[in-house]
């Protein structure tokens, strides 16, 4: 019975490691992730506008209803991706996330500045690999690298009122997601 | 056979302890890097490659996609100001000011994070579509039943979250102080 104390500290302690292993694995077991609930309506490297949120029916919880979205699962297996993103009237910002949703990065139509939003999204290998001479030249093109060879490019577009949905629809219906072929 | 039954009744326990602190931090979206600000809570971090295990965890098993640090900034709010839980058959008013960002919306969801039907189709507002008073001050009622001027429907469900999210905004990118408010208040006016 003394060491009654003792089994319980021993099992706390098991119990620490536990949790802390099943929250690290969530992510690898998860399969109602973004990606995963993305996958089974969108083909690959092709930009798909996403269904407006309702109360009925929604492809992700916590979705902006006021946005218009549209999204490219990439895959960059076989190349680096060039997106173009025409800006809407209001608001739109690009956001990139890894296969596990995390979101490594995102601009908005300020911060890119002109009337569209054009970048290049490629592995840290296949960045490596573009010429140092075109690098210069195509200074002012942005070069995104992703930690993951697939994940999700989300695109979204402000109806700062409902009547402009539309409007917000038809400005993301522009965006161009497609791979490059790899520099030789 | 002491030995035999301490070590089932430690595994057993440890067992449950682990995964029941699992669940547990799950199902309540515990993160680190919280900023809250009366009502409301955002994790800025969560939409960086900062973003905690736990935060990660949470993302993976709900599916949603968090909004990124370069796009804006979520304000989570479950609760108003006095703790009372945000319950669809009672009215809330939201009132104040905002933070300042190019554009804001104010959402409404259950808990699931889904939409909440309603006879208006109404589910938010933008900053472009309130009606504010003299001076940039506004007031939203959240209820069940309508209400002149900003009315937000809340379907008389159990419990909703509020949700307000500031687009392009130097809140949360730059410093995690409190200070930066001020976030509208929310105070409970009546209950059906």
């Amino acid at each position: 019975m003394i060491r009654l104390p003792l089994w319980i500290l021993g099992a706390l302690l098991l119990g620490g490691i536990v949790h802390l292993s099943t929250v690290l694995a969530m992510p690898q077991a998860a399969t109602q992730d973004a990606y995963s609930r993305l996958a089974k309506l969108t083909p690959v490297n092709a930009v798909v506008p996403l269904a407006a949120p309702s109360a009925q029916d929604t492809t992700m919880p916590f979705m902006d209803p006021a946005f218009a979205a549209a999204v490219c699962r990439y895959d960059l297996s076989s190349g680096a991706i060039k997106l173009s993103a025409p800006l809407s009237q209001a608001y739109t910002s690009v956001t990139f996330y890894t296969r596990k949703s995390v979101a490594y990065y995102a601009i908005n139509d300020r911060a890119a500045g002109r009337r569209a939003i054009e970048l290049d999204l490629m592995t840290p290998e296949q960045h490596a690999q573009v010429p140092e001479e075109e690098d210069v030249t195509a200074a002012d093109r942005l070069i995104i690298e992703s930690p993951t060879t697939t994940g999700l490019i989300v695109l979204r577009a402000l109806a700062p009122e409902p009547s402009l949905m539309a409007m917000a629809r038809r400005a993301l219906a522009g965006t161009q997601c497609r791979v490059e072929p790899v520099p030789q | 056979m002491r030995l035999f039954f301490g070590s089932c009744f430690t595994l057993i326990l440890a067992a449950a302890i682990g995964l029941g602190a699992t669940w547990m931090t799950l199902t309540r979206g515990v993160a680190f890097g919280a900023m809250t600000i009366g009502a409301w809570t955002a994790w800025p971090k969560s939409g960086s490659v900062d973003i905690d295990p736990y935060a990660r965890a949470t993302i993976a098993r709900t599916g949603e996609l968090p909004i990124g640090t370069g796009d804006g900034v979520a304000f989570y709010a479950r609760t108003d100001d006095a703790g009372n839980m945000l319950d669809g058959r009672c009215t809330f008013v939201i009132s104040g000011m905002t933070p300042a960002a190019r554009y804001w919306t104010l959402t409404l969801y259950d808990g699931h994070g889904r939409l909440v039907a309603n006879t208006t189709d109404r589910h938010g507002f933008t900053s472009a579509e309130i009606v504010r008073e003299v001076g940039g001050r506004f007031a939203i009622n959240v209820g069940p039943r309508a209400r002149p001027g900003n009315w937000l429907p809340s379907g008389g469900i159990e419990q909703f979250v509020l949700v307000w999210r500031l687009y392009d905004t130097p809140i949360g990118v730059a410093s995690l102080t409190t200070k930066e408010g001020p976030m509208p208040a929310v105070s409970r006016k009546s209950c059906s």
